[in-house]
């Protein structure tokens, strides 16, 4: 039974990486189109590799890159604040009532779908610059949409944690002469930053990898890396993007062992506390 | 630290709790209003468009339109191929996060590591890989020419596109499953066997009524993105199929017809609320938490 099960795991991770894997050979391909595989550079008049200084010297989809991280940033950095404190206030809410609707509402970003969520804001834009007769969507638009979606999961990773936090913890910081303020930011908020990073993490991760929501959100002046790629798929995506999301692949697995291990560290220095 | 007796501030403890609370709606101020502006407005926007034509007057033209036989044979379809596609994930999900499930706690997790990362290669890009391996001189093709075969048309076909949407939601279904899995106390299994039951009967009457949370919130996530969505059906089927993620897209975006497609996505969302509301229905106290 457990050999089945290990057999069937490992089928089911070759299916899901057999694209991968594919995805990484078309950013070799001998020939501009990625209708078919090839890899007869002998007849090619393309060099191995081509199509890797072709991304790098592909000014718009440097740009779109460039874009793409400014805004992830940016984005991770603002719902985390605004996250942190509203998961604060939400935990310390006792009136049920209000918590639980304060709640719902934010997490209907989170429950609807990315295009309902794109389409409402692209309206409310859309009304807000035809009052004001100025304006078009592009990076303010697609930042206060990234920090709306990226809202509800960085409450939902903090508040388990909160609850975890000893009761007495603050209100001890608070005997030994802290103000409450002092106690926030000396005693609790310590205590919450792991989860505070991985809701951080959560949120630059999506709103790198979010196209839906952008794809309404984004003007043309500003235009992420997926609405880039997006705008190329409508016609023919030359293999210059499958060089460029496999580098991106190898920068988020960066990322991502580097979250790891800090997030490992993290817990070993708690340990010992 | 509302109802601590010894506080150093001493208050009627009342007066205490009324503070408190006003503190914390203090904190949340900003919280609440960017949700107001930016969430709740928004919604208020696609209602408004529903019921109204260009000129800003009341019509129900915009719903009317969504009983064009055309208009409900994309929402029958999304349905179906968003029921289907969430059945196959389900069926596929289950045995992996049971097998994921078992593993030692590192190696779990460097299991559900590998089966994230696939997820952070662009949508559109592993769609589109899967496009260029359907595709007419794809990779099958040139395998199968190769064999000497002819070349055979994949791209329409109904199973690729569920064959896309399972490829790229699997693991949102799988997740919540290990996670749910994870919590069971195995003792409750060694139980059920040694009170006589057969594995596969703990199974049934132990283990997977006690993941029913984690099943449900993976229903959720995989069928809400699949009944939307816009992109896999019109690559995947060259343009053939077309469900109502992609007419509401083209109503934006190419027709700039707000109004029709405000219609489309309040009657998506409705369908969608209803489906989680009945799913909630099917689960216990603790997917509900999970899902409010």
């Amino acid at each position: 039974m457990k050999t089945v099960g290990k057999i069937y795991s490992i089928f089911i991770y070759l299916c899901l990486y057999a694209p991968i894997v594919i995805m990484v050979l078309y950013s070799f391909n001998a020939v501009r189109s990625t209708s078919a595989l090839s890899f007869d550079y002998a007849s090619s008049k393309y060099e191995f590799g081509h199509w890797y200084a072709e991304a790098f010297q592909n000014e718009y989809a440097l740009n779109a890159l460039r874009n793409s991280l400014i805004l992830a940033l940016l984005s991770a950095i603002a719902a985390t604040l605004l996250g942190t404190l509203a998961a604060y206030g939400l935990h310390h809410l006792k009136m049920r009532r209000i918590r639980s609707a304060i709640t719902t509402v934010t997490n209907i970003p989170m429950m609807n779908p990315d295009i309902v969520t794109g389409i409402s804001m692209m309206l409310l834009f859309a009304t807000v610059f035809a009052i004001i007769r100025i304006g078009e969507t592009g990076f303010a638009t697609l930042l206060i949409a990234h920090i709306t979606f990226n809202l509800p999961y960085v409450i939902l990773s903090i508040m388990p944690r909160l609850r975890q936090m000893d009761k007495n913890l603050p209100e001890a910081a608070l005997d030994l002469g802290c103000t409450p303020v002092k106690s926030f930011f000396l005693v609790q908020l310590p205590f919450l930053f792991p989860a505070i990073l991985s809701g951080f993490i959560m949120a630059f991760t999506l709103s790198l990898d979010d196209y839906v929501i952008s794809l309404f959100l984004s003007g043309p002046k500003f235009e992420t890396l997926p609405v880039f790629i997006f705008g190329l798929a409508r016609k023919s995506v030359p293999p210059t993007i499958y060089a460029l999301s496999t580098l991106f692949l190898i920068m988020v697995l960066g990322l991502l062992v580097f979250s790891n291990i800090m997030q490992a560290r993290m817990e070993k220095k708690n340990n010992i506390n | 630290m509302t109802s601590n007796p010894v506080s150093p501030v001493k208050k009627s403890p009342i007066r205490h709790f009324r503070l408190a609370n006003l503190r914390s709606l203090g904190i949340l101020t900003p919280h609440i209003v960017w949700c107001v502006i930016f969430i709740v407005v928004p919604l208020l926007f696609v209602l408004y468009y529903t019921f109204t034509d260009r000129n800003g007057a009341f019509t129900t033209d915009n719903l009317q339109f969504l009983g064009t036989p055309e208009i409900l044979r994309c929402f029958g379809l999304s349905i179906v191929y968003a029921l289907v596609a969430t059945a196959v994930c389900l069926l596929l999900a289950y045995p992996l996060a049971l097998a994921i499930s078992k593993l030692k706690s590192n190696h779990q997790s460097l299991a559900t590591l590998l089966l994230m990362l696939p997820m952070w290669v662009s949508f559109i890009i592993r769609t589109y890989t899967l496009k260029n391996i359907f595709n007419d001189n794809g990779i099958i093709n040139q395998i199968i020419a190769m064999l000497g075969g002819g070349e055979v048309k994949f791209l329409g076909q109904s199973w690729l596109i569920i064959l896309g949407m399972v490829y790229d939601f699997l693991p949102y279904m799988v997740m919540p499953i290990v996670t749910v899995l994870t919590g069971i106390d195995p003792k409750l299994n060694e139980a059920a066997e040694d009170l006589g039951y057969s594995p596969f009967r703990a199974f049934l009457h132990v283990t997977l009524p006690l993941s029913r949370a984690g099943i449900i919130s993976g229903i959720t996530m995989v069928f809400v993105p699949c009944v939307s969505t816009f992109y896999i059906s019109s690559t995947l089927s060259g343009g053939t199929v077309t469900l109502i993620g992609d007419k509401i897209e083209s109503a934006f975006l190419s027709n700039s017809n707000f109004q029709q497609g405000s219609a489309m996505s309040f009657v998506l969302m409705i369908l969608i609320l209803i489906s989680i509301l009945v799913m909630n229905k099917f689960g216990d106290k603790e997917s509900e938490e999970l899902l409010a």
